[in-house]
């Protein structure tokens, strides 16, 4: 691992709790109100992690363990993207499985950790949360697909890498299509307003938030982390994209994809500022809406 | 129906308890279930002791498009025909009679606590329990998939304690039992023993929300009693609380819905504006539910002319503020495909539970007590009663905007030509062996008070019905084959009152 990966790689898991507080901040001033500071998640992980956890007699070490393989699986898929603009630290032919991989992963030990507590809240939570991803997993294998027709080349960091510039040249209709279902595969992943509701209290509606309702203290500090590091990733993975960098020098590559996970927070804000969520019922519509993008994008690439 | 024609019971006049027939059971039935036929609607039942071994169950019932009341009475020993088989928006006051009085109503297909406390209305000489609080049972549906959710009496937000048991298959819900009573505090039996000074504030907190309705169905009651005439000023500012408790509420539910599906700009701005509306009734009372307000006799306070003034110009900014965000979330598409649809009360059902007030008039039943059995302003100035027909949340949520609107022109005008006159003249000694209904439509429906005096000008029997207390069955049965993640959307499109039904 170079510097410049280092760095870039650092610069994420610092700058990721910002992103959904530039996402509620944006949507607090377009809805008229002064809205919650933009470093208020840095603020809860300090308050979090100097608490005591508290557990249920009734969890195993499955429920402990899951923050751990959650944020553990996340960084391994950071690892993977070229965040520097050119190259990733660990990128591999084949890779975007292995990303896929370890997202699915991290998901799987949270949705074990649910299950573990035998709250029916959080088992209900767990059958939407995989039910969901069941339908998201491909969508994003779509976008990866065609992304690899567009460079050519099989790992992320070829097809978030060096080779974007050139694919924007020749399928640029390709790639903005791309890049908009990754757009709504970000908002279905991390749990945001039109799929489901960051903000709300209610058991029964909830998705994702509410299989960590029983972990407390640090590990709730770990899975708030790893929700905000998993909107950076998909992020990052949005502005490799858009915004090809790999002419840059390696401190401006890195100080455009800030500046652009910020865009893309800002882009997060406004759509949870127009519209409400859908009907539970609806939302593998929306993904699976999401996925035929992606699969515009690589007909287009086929003709 | 004939049988009452001669009682001449009306919103808010006492007449004499004797002209109140006391029949035998089988015709007091006949009765209730001639009128319930011909279109009229159990407004309440209640048993009263008399004597060491009996209960006298009072029946009133309202004709809303005749704008008639009547009342019957029955006395039972130990148990009686339940009435529920056969007109079942009797049923949660059978089971409040067998927890209430220990009257068994023989055959009720749902005799379970409805708060779980011990009979505090029972006669004198009866010791054995019908109902036994600690013993509740719930109705469960078995199978491999079938699972059950118990949400609550402890919830995630700031709301009133409730037990809600869902039996669901998958998302879908196959069953729904609420069970209520955590926040039984004895009203009634306060409300009979107690100084009126202290009845009044017993009643401004029945439920917290609605404080003027409650308030105003008491004093009607009272001042009934005491032969009291209000002025018309006093009337108009009670109208004028009335509606702006109506508008803070309704207000406060359009946002709170659009924060439900999770519409931020909606949420934002109409919780502002009901922040706005309960600020008027501060300037008017000096408390922002009202409290304080409404007094046997007329008004604790005077709407003054600079308070008029203000209150006008506020109203007036309200409404050129309220259309925009109001149409921004009618028209917003991923709102109506929330709203539409979901949490389906039928007409029927509504009929043969008796449900009132805007669930009610979200399915094109046009109960308002305003229009139907009009007392103080609202027999000079009349609000038009608003309905919808779907019976959905969008239909209720509608049936609010609307009030809204015609709430808002009404008060405006009501500022506008304040009637002269004292805001508050002297309410004496109660008349006795009197009864008298005072019926209200607080902004979840109608909210009746029955007083029955005794011999001496004491309060003998008191008994309150919330809105709520009709309506809780509706959130049961509008959730029926819906996904359980559309729970909280429809129950707070119904925004029932927990304490107002636990009394």
């Amino acid at each position: 691992m170079s510097v410049a990966h280092a760095t870039a790689l650092a610069v994420l898991l610092i700058v990721a709790p910002a992103l959904p507080g530039i996402a509620t901040k944006t949507r607090a001033v377009l809805t008229g109100r002064r809205g919650a500071p933009v470093l208020q998640l840095y603020y809860d992980l300090g308050k979090l992690v100097r608490k005591g956890s508290v557990y249920s007699v009734t969890t195993t070490w499955v429920f402990r363990t899951g923050p751990v393989v959650l944020l553990g699986s996340l960084v391994a898929a950071a690892l993977l993207l070229p965040l520097d603009g050119r190259d990733a630290p660990a990128g591999f032919s084949g890779d975007l499985v292995a990303f896929a991989g370890l997202l699915a992963l991290g998901r799987f030990a949270l949705v074990l950790a649910g299950l573990d507590t035998g709250s029916s809240f959080e088992g209900m939570g767990a059958s939407r949360e995989v039910t969901f991803s069941s339908f998201a997993e491909p969508a994003l294998f779509l976008c990866f697909a065609a992304l690899v027709l567009a460079t050519g080349d099989a790992s992320l960091s070829g097809m978030l890498g060096a080779p974007v510039r050139v694919a924007w040249s020749h399928a640029a209709a390709s790639m903005s299509l791309v890049g908009l279902s990754l757009f709504v595969l970000l908002l279905a992943e991390n749990s945001r307003v039109p799929i489901d509701d960051p903000a709300t209290h209610l058991e029964l509606t909830m998705i994702h938030e509410v299989i960590v309702l029983d972990h407390s203290g640090p590990d709730l500090a770990l899975i708030l982390y790893g929700s905000a590091l998993k909107l950076a990733l998909f992020g990052a993975l949005i502005v490799g994209v858009f915004l090809p960098r790999a002419d840059l020098a390696a401190p401006a590559a890195t100080g455009v994809l800030v500046l652009g996970l910020a865009l893309v927070g800002v882009a997060v804000g406004v759509v949870e500022s127009v519209m409400a969520r859908v009907r539970l019922t609806q939302v593998p519509a929306l993904i699976t809406g999401g996925a035929v993008l992606a699969l515009f994008g690589i007909i287009l690439l086929l003709r | 129906m004939r049988r009452f024609e001669t009682q001449e019971l009306r919103n808010r006049r006492a007449i004499p308890l004797r002209a109140v027939a006391v029949e035998a059971v089988d015709r007091f039935r006949e009765t209730i279930l001639d009128a319930v036929a011909a279109e009229w609607r159990l407004v309440t039942l209640f048993g009263m002791p008399e004597g060491d071994d009996t209960t006298r169950l009072v029946a009133v019932l309202a004709h809303d498009a005749l704008g008639q009341l009547g009342a019957t009475s029955t006395l039972v020993g130990e148990q009686y025909p339940a009435l529920t088989p056969d007109c079942p928006q009797a049923h949660a006051f059978e089971r409040e009679i067998a927890e209430q009085c220990a009257v068994m109503p023989d055959g009720h297909p749902w005799l379970k606590p409805l708060r779980r406390h011990l009979p505090d209305h029972r006669p004198t000489g009866r010791t054995a329990l019908v109902l036994d609080p600690e013993a509740y049972s719930f109705f469960r549906i078995d199978g491999e998939e079938v699972h059950e959710v118990a949400v609550g009496p402890v919830h995630a937000g700031i709301i009133e304690p409730a037990h809600f048991r869902f039996q669901a298959h998958g998302e879908e819900v196959l069953f729904l039992e609420i069970m209520l009573g955590y926040q039984h505090r004895g009203v009634e039996r306060l409300l009979e023993t107690v100084p009126r000074e202290r009845g009044m504030l017993v009643a401004e907190s029945i439920a917290g929300d609605t404080v003027i309705g409650h308030a105003s169905a008491y004093c009607g009651a009272i001042e009934a009693l005491a032969r009291s005439r209000k002025t018309p000023r006093a009337q108009a500012v009670r109208g004028i609380a009335l509606e702006l408790e109506r508008l803070a509420n309704h207000i406060g539910d359009l946002g709170a819905i659009a924060g439900d599906v999770a519409y931020q700009p909606a949420a934002a701005f109409f919780g502002r504006m009901r922040g706005e509306c309960l600020n008027m009734l501060m300037t008017l009372s000096g408390n922002r539910y009202g409290r304080g307000l409404i007094r046997p006799g007329g008004v604790g306070f005077d709407l003054t002319a600079t308070m008029a003034a203000a209150m006008r110009d506020l109203l007036t900014r309200l409404r050129d503020e309220l259309k925009p965000v109001a149409m921004l979330m009618f028209e917003t598409a991923t709102v109506q495909g929330r709203l539409d649809g979901i949490g389906v009360v039928r007409r029927a059902q509504c009929l043969e539970l008796g449900f009132v007030g805007p669930v009610a008039r979200a399915c094109d039943l046009p109960r308002d007590v305003r229009h139907d059995h009009p007392y103080g302003i609202f027999r000079f100035a009349h609000i038009p009663v608003t309905t919808a027909w779907a019976g959905d949340v969008y239909a209720r949520v509608l049936v609010r905007w609307i009030e809204v609107q015609r709430s808002l022109e009404f008060v405006l005008e009501q500022l506008a030509a304040l009637p002269r006159g004292e805001p508050r003249v002297s309410c004496g000694a109660l008349q006795p062996n009197e009864f008298v209904v005072a019926l209200e439509e607080g902004w979840r429906g109608e909210i009746a008070h029955t007083v029955i005096t005794d011999p001496h000008g004491g309060v003998r029997r008191h008994k309150v019905t919330d809105p709520s207390f009709h309506n809780w069955m509706a959130v049961a049965v509008a959730l029926l084959g819906n996904q359980i993640s559309d729970f909280p959307l429809c129950n707070k499109s119904f925004n029932l009152s927990y304490a107002g039904h636990d009394l």
